[in-house]
């Protein structure tokens, strides 16, 4: 098939849209016996004029088209050991450190040490178990967030949650990312396997070696991973309560006040 | 995606020919999955340890004392890289379907596979989720459904940072997607949707593909048209979530655009247009305009021959296109077509000759886009005459009788224009091309070529003396049996004698 030596030009050039020649149709043209009429034409999904180009597609996914091979060798590197305080594991893959860091380290609560999956359920983690405007306000009304993404529902208790998560989300009932919480105490002397656990103990709570002291009170290691927004909550509510008390409001009604911004 | 493909490619063990068999094999096991409406394909991503590649990777059938050893070994064991180890050894089991399914009547195994998924052991979390993986991989429902205990996770791991690990459940989630409808209908609720829409800001070119990947196999189920992507279906709607504009984001050319991602998201998008419920919303979002660049800047690789796999990308491109434009919402803006940059033409028939020379079957797909570009288009069909493509067209008519019948309908969108358009038609090689088809003993391809002749000889009678002396009537005569094309070869004939 010959393409005009002009067409790579045209290509390159810029857009344009060309001038349309006069348009002029004689009825004659459509007149029988003769039916040809100009239109677009739509395929479903399932048609068979779809059937080469899908099957060349799912030739491609079983990777007969580019005869994919095993993966290459991860790049190993001189042993080297993980830096965060307290963390003894060593690595020889920058691929493997990668994961470890962020599935031990990444998004740890600052007061207990656990290890999240992700940034939306540490959120929810500290709010939840160490923030104890919420446990207030969760009195009041309903401050349990639904745990599944683009989930906007809220319940009075965990419990409640739990059960709309395995009625109306199909979760596991002991789904590991949503314990309640057993005690008050900070847990320093957390010991894997939590009641009801029934693998040997592999919960994303603790960092796998303990963790040697404390260095700082949790408030004071902030780093980027550790996240406190109970923090800054109390800071505002601090500063909403000095201003009201010059006003001689009391300390409910400040919550009440607060309660309302939210 | 090109270049890590390319980047693992060894030296086949078996010959060419072995191959060619194997491969004509696949191809028609497909062909008949998809006539049965049962076109399903999983992605399995493996990667063996190098030692073991150059023997040929025989999976190991392990029986149920070890499969039940090497669980207690990676929950228990003493030292780390031992409870690695069995898992690892579990994982090589695993890729054997016998294996699979003693490991799925263990009672208990998947339990605490889950564990293992869920611990806070990396590594061990990594090997677990492989060993996952292979499963999702099992051509049985029994198999594949197994793994629902772990959905949940699959999909909480979405939203973590590990790229690594997001992709293997990504590609592990879309296994599981296409398997069932059963699967399905508890992905949904989990939050699937709204998981896919939150990961698909990753920056990890190798995560939007296996995301990519996992919706192409959600869109392609069944029931989507109904259940999945239309906007009233609310939480797990496609169109009501950020997806589509993602997804045309991940389409527009430029230094960021990523082949491997572009095809998956492409199909992704083609399952959605085809399915007709919510095309408006698309052409809302610039798909017309994003989609028509992203076919210039195809022309353009094929030019500069880089073309390795780029039918892949071009097939759902094109398809997307095609139908788009039989939107009514595609005349809104301004009265007039989006799409109406001559350019979509000359970068169309680039794609063509590259069909021609590498795909002859996606010929007609290419067509098919140039139908609906032309068929309402006085602009376009001018193109075609003034960028000289009416011979290169010409020259497809051999291929087959498919792309025959498309070429000449092609032609006659320009033809029915009237006359300003078919003096640029003849003199010419048409009218010979014509003659020729005229031989054909394709119904179909005979009588578009009647259409056409009609035509040409209505809009330039010039046309009907040649026509004579190149024995026009005689190729006539040939056909006047036929029941489907008597009568316009009668009204052809009574025209030409009259001419």
């Amino acid at each position: 098939m010959q393409l005009p030596p002009a067409l790579c030009a045209r290509l390159a050039a810029g857009p344009g849209v060309a001038e349309p020649l006069p348009v002029e149709r004689d009825p004659a043209a459509g007149a029988a016996p003769f039916r040809f009429v100009a239109r677009p034409v739509r395929f479903p999904r399932e048609h068979e004029f779809f059937e080469d180009g899908d099957v060349q597609r799912h030739l491609y996914l079983q990777d007969v088209l580019m005869q994919v091979a095993d993966a290459p060798e991860k790049p190993r590197v001189p042993a080297f050991a993980c830096q965060v305080a307290g963390c003894c594991q060593v690595f020889d893959a920058l691929d493997d450190y990668e994961h470890h860091y962020h599935t031990l380290h990444g998004n740890v609560c600052s007061f207990c040490k656990r290890a999240f999956p992700s940034g939306h359920l540490l959120d929810a983690h500290i709010l939840e178990w160490h923030d104890s405007l919420f446990q207030i306000l969760s009195e009041r009304q309903d401050m349990y967030q639904c745990l599944v993404e683009g989930c906007t529902e809220k319940f009075k208790t965990s419990r409640d949650r739990k059960d709309h998560l395995v009625r109306m989300h199909l979760y596991p009932v002991d789904f590991r990312f949503d314990k309640p919480k057993k005690s008050r105490s900070p847990a320093s002397a957390e010991v894997p396997g939590d009641s009801g656990e029934r693998s040997e103990g592999e919960a994303m709570e603790i960092c796998s070696e303990p963790v040697a002291a404390s260095p700082a009170p949790a408030g004071e290691r902030r780093t980027y991973s550790h996240r406190s927004v109970s923090k800054l909550f109390l800071k505002h509510v601090l500063n909403v309560c000095s201003v009201l008390r010059i006003l001689g409001c009391t300390w409910a009604a400040a919550l009440l006040i607060l309660n309302s911004e939210r | 995606m090109w270049s890590r493909r390319q980047g693992r490619l060894r030296p086949t063990v078996c010959g060419v020919e072995e191959l060619r068999r194997r491969r004509r094999e696949q191809e028609a096991a497909l062909r008949k999955a998809r006539r049965e409406q049962q076109l399903v394909s999983k992605r399995l991503l493996r990667e063996d340890a190098p030692e073991e590649a150059g023997e040929g990777c025989v999976a190991v059938i392990l029986g149920e004392a070890e499969v039940q050893q090497f669980l207690r070994q990676a929950q228990r064991g003493a030292e780390e890289k031992e409870r690695e180890g069995a898992l690892v050894s579990l994982r090589r089991g695993l890729q054997h379907p016998e294996t699979q399914q003693t490991f799925i009547q263990l009672e208990g195994s998947m339990r605490t596979l889950v564990g293992l998924l869920t611990s806070n052991q990396a590594l061990l979390q990594l090997e677990a989720a492989r060993c996952l993986h292979e499963l999702s991989h099992s051509e049985q429902s029994t198999i594949a459904e197994a793994c629902l205990p772990a959905t949940s996770y699959l999909l909480t791991y979405l939203s973590g940072y590990s790229s690594d690990f997001i992709e293997l459940c990504l590609y592990t989630l879309g296994n599981l997607i296409v398997e069932s409808e059963a699967v399905r209908r508890q992905l949904l609720p989990q939050g699937i949707v709204p998981a896919l829409a939150a990961c698909i800001q990753s920056p990890h070119v190798a995560v939007l593909e296996a995301l990519g990947y996992a919706l192409s196999q959600l869109l392609q189920a069944k029931e989507a048209p109904e259940k999945i992507i239309p906007p009233a279906s609310a939480s797990s709607s496609i169109l009501a979530s950020t997806l589509p504009q993602h997804m045309l984001q991940m389409l527009q050319p430029g230094p960021k655009l990523n082949p491997g991602v572009a095809v998956e998201f492409a199909w992704c998008l083609h399952y959605i247009i085809c399915s007709q419920v919510g095309n408006p919303l698309l052409i809302g979002h610039g798909a017309l305009s994003t989609l028509g660049l992203l076919l210039l800047d195809l022309a353009g690789a094929v030019q500069r021959t880089e073309d390795v796999g780029l039918e892949l990308l071009a097939c759902p491109v094109l398809r997307c296109l095609s139908n788009l434009l039989t939107e009514a919402a595609v005349e809104t803006v301004g009265g007039q077509m989006q799409l109406r940059d001559e350019r979509v033409v000359a970068a169309l028939f680039i794609l063509l000759q590259f069909f021609f020379q590498k795909q002859p079957s996606l010929l007609p797909e290419g067509l098919w886009l140039l139908n609906n570009l032309t068929a309402n288009s006085p602009s376009f069909c001018t193109s075609l005459l003034s960028l000289d493509l009416i011979e290169p067209l010409l020259q497809l008519l051999p291929v087959s009788n498919v792309v025959s019948i498309m070429v000449l309908t092609v032609l006659c969108n320009v033809a029915e224009k009237g006359p300003a358009y078919c003096q640029r038609l003849w003199p010419g090689p048409l009218l010979p091309a014509l003659l020729h088809t005229l031989a054909f003993s394709d119904t179909e391809v005979v009588g578009q070529s009647l259409e056409l002749l009609h035509l040409l000889f209505l809009y330039q009678p010039e046309a009907v003396q040649v026509f004579l002396q190149q024995s026009g009537l005689q190729a006539l005569e040939r056909h006047q049996e036929e029941a489907q094309l008597q009568d316009r070869v009668y009204a052809l004939q009574q025209t030409a004698l009259q001419g």
